[in-house]
């Protein structure tokens, strides 16, 4: 990873790339390197789908080892619907083969004129910027199809669907898993739209005659990754409850805390929760012959993943995750698995964020267009993004804009993004990173609801301001670092709780540079990637006022509990103190 | 007194989703839990939608609700 492509897609006479070292961006993986060039070379005051945009994606720093859980893959932008630096990550495969290629970062930058849409091959003989019209308009399960057939068995795809030709500001973009499904998504904050904006419709990546990146201490490196893995396999989450359930085990847990946003933010619970569940979805799963335990990306040890199928046995989509499953399920008030696996499959088809469309759906319903719990209703939504009807675009548009076009206040956004599955009035943990992350309302960028209601990685009353900054604070930091290693987060569930395990991640970080690593080290990075991107939004316009959740939750208690946000504004503004 | 208790995730496995039972007066979390041998560690406890410790005390009509270690995200 000593090298990053740039690829002006502007340049007269058609798109030029050139690689370069990767000179003063050393080092660096993933949301550091995507926040660092992102917020040295973007205008904060451009328009992001604009040329002076760019669409920066990004290998963590360990992608492309044999390090256990390091397929995830950073996208960084400024986001067309934040307005604000984003960094999106997804498993799939992409990381760890644009690693053993040996890039650093792909920087996609300019916007050509006219209609053609555009492929990028990279493989160890080079590059090859080509037009491609035949792609125009196919979502993303038949594109990938047509594109399996003209490339090597071992490439990895990156591609745009409609939304993100479209230019909605949800689009996403698919990476494919290990069977070439696009189904692992950088969904959050519009990144499909700038790739769309780009006119790039797919990215092939072909790491044929590759070999794994080589550690500086090889030796030392195997033995860490080894420890590393055993405190995966030993710790409940990692071990146990995510392989056998996946991340929907979260269903119940959430709806019994009484913190299952229902009805687009009404109630903290759900009355049919229980049939949504990830103990009821991984039964139905294997009884019908699916699967309940998959990688998305190869060297996963955790497995979370799965496949559903129908009742015939047919693939349907990958296993909807806990928080599709929330927001296109008990957000809009559906309880039956085969209609929100079929909206997650619309929604990876089309190229959409699931969580920003779920909650456009549960914001429409609000305004009355369909009924909460009419499944057939939203999947009827959901198809007119396909269709690319001026319904469709507003929905693809997200929460805000399905809110403000159809006159609802409750709208459960902050700087534009849609909140995940925990509500936070009776989590107010994740309250606090909501309102404060960078990157709008983003649920992983400090994971809170960890300590406040999983009892994982400390302890802390959800149902109470106290100490809530403080933890919201140490696990942003915590997370961009982690973010820009290429390690799935589910690690910090082992990590928090296990000292001998986070001791493993840092030897095995160390033995690939040949450094000793420590604590500080990680945590002075997470700061510095934090900093850079609270100054990007700064003079972008944001101050802190943009820092806060919509009045609603301030004012509507939430049922069972009754309570309100009552972190104050003060306090919100002392989380990047340090 | 009569308590709700509902188990979930593993602890599922040969034992029940949920079940009404009868306790007599002080009987405790822990008392309940310890009793339905569940394997591992217990992750969260919740009494009425709110965490609660092994020493907390049931009352009549309590809901009882007992997981592993989970998450996710």
């Amino acid at each position: 990873m000593d090298k990053i492509l740039r690829v002006d897609m502007g340049a007269e006479g058609g798109p030029k790339f050139k690689t370069e070292p990767v000179g003063e961006f050393a080092g660096l993986g993933g949301r550091a390197m995507t926040s660092a060039i992102i917020s040295k070379e973007v205008h904060p005051l451009c328009h992001p789908l604009g040329a002076e945009n760019k669409l920066v994606i990004a290998p963590g720093s360990l992608s492309g080892t044999s390090a256990s859980m390091s397929g995830r893959i950073s996208v960084g932008c400024k986001s067309p619907l934040t307005g604000g630096i984003k960094e999106s990550n997804a498993g799939g495969q992409a990381a760890q083969v644009l690693a053993r290629l040996g890039y650093a970062a792909i920087v996609l930058e300019g916007k050509p004129e006219g209609d053609d849409l555009y492929k990028i091959f990279i493989s160890k003989d080079g590059v090859e910027v080509s037009v491609d019209n035949s792609l125009k308009n196919l979502p993303n399960y038949p594109l990938i199809e047509k594109l399996k057939g003209q490339y090597n068995d071992r490439a990895a795809y990156m591609t745009i669907g409609t939304a993100g030709e479209m230019k909605l500001l949800a689009a996403s973009i698919a990476c494919t898993d290990p069977e070439k499904r696009p189904t692992r998504h950088c969904g959050r904050g519009g990144t499909g739209a700038v790739m769309g904006a780009k006119r790039v419709k797919a990215i092939i990546l072909d790491d044929t005659g590759m070999k794994m990146r080589e550690p500086k201490d090889p030796e030392k490196f195997r033995n860490a990754n080894r420890r590393f893995v055993e405190g995966l396999r030993k710790h409940p989450i990692t071990g146990e409850g995510l392989p056998a359930y996946g991340t929907n085990v979260l269903t119940n847990v959430l709806n019994e805390a009484g913190a299952y946003p229902t009805h687009n933010f009404r109630t903290g619970r759900f009355e049919n929760a229980a049939n949504i569940s990830g103990e009821v979805q991984a039964e139905l799963e294997v009884k019908r012959g699916g699967i309940a335990t998959h990688g998305c990306h190869r060297g996963c040890v955790i497995q979370c993943s799965g496949v559903y199928v129908d009742k015939d046995g047919k693939y349907v989509t990958k296993q909807p995750e806990y928080e599709t499953v929330w927001a296109h399920g008990g957000n809009c008030g559906i309880d039956d698995l085969d209609v929100i696996a079929r909206l997650d499959f619309l929604d990876d088809n089309f190229g959409v964020d699931t969580m920003d469309t779920g909650a456009a759906v549960g914001v429409a319903m609000e305004a009355g267009l369909i009924p909460f719990g009419d499944g057939a209703g939203a999947i009827r939504l959901v198809e007119e993004i396909g269709k690319g009807t001026p319904l469709g675009r507003i929905l693809g548009c997200g929460a805000e804009v399905t809110g403000k076009v159809f006159g609802v206040e409750r709208v459960p956004v902050v700087k534009g993004q849609a909140m995940a599955a925990y509500d936070p009035r009776s989590v107010m943990g994740i309250g606090v990173t909501y309102a404060t992350t960078t990157q709008g309302a983003d649920h992983t960028a400090g994971y809170s609801v960890g300590p406040n209601v999983l009892k994982s990685g400390g302890d802390l009353d959800p149902l109470k301001p106290e100490g809530q900054v403080e933890m919201s604070r140490n696990l942003q930091i915590a997370t961009a670092a982690v973010d820009s290693t290429g390690m799935c987060l589910f690690i910090a569930f082992p990590l928090l709780d296990q000292p001998e395990t986070f001791q493993a991640l840092l030897d095995m970080i160390g033995a690939f540079h040949g450094i000793t690593l420590t604590g500080d080290d990680v945590t002075a990075l997470g700061k510095s990637i934090l900093k850079m991107e609270r100054e990007f939004n700064t003079r972008a316009g944001f101050t802190k006022h943009h820092d806060r959740l919509p009045r609603f939750f301030l004012k509507e208690p939430i049922p069972p509990h009754n309570v309100t946000f009552q972190v104050t504004d003060e306090d919100l503004d002392k989380v990047f103190n340090w | 007194m009569r308590i709700t208790v509902k188990l979930f995730a593993t602890f599922r496995k040969c034992r029940f989703d949920v079940k009404v039972r009868e306790v007599p007066p002080g009987t405790t979390v822990s008392d309940v839990v310890e009793e339905m041998r569940l394997p591992g560690s217990i992750g969260i406890i919740f009494v009425n939608s709110r965490h609660a410790d092994p020493s907390h005390e049931l009352s009549d009509g309590d809901t009882l609700a007992v997981f592993p270690l989970v998450g996710g995200g």
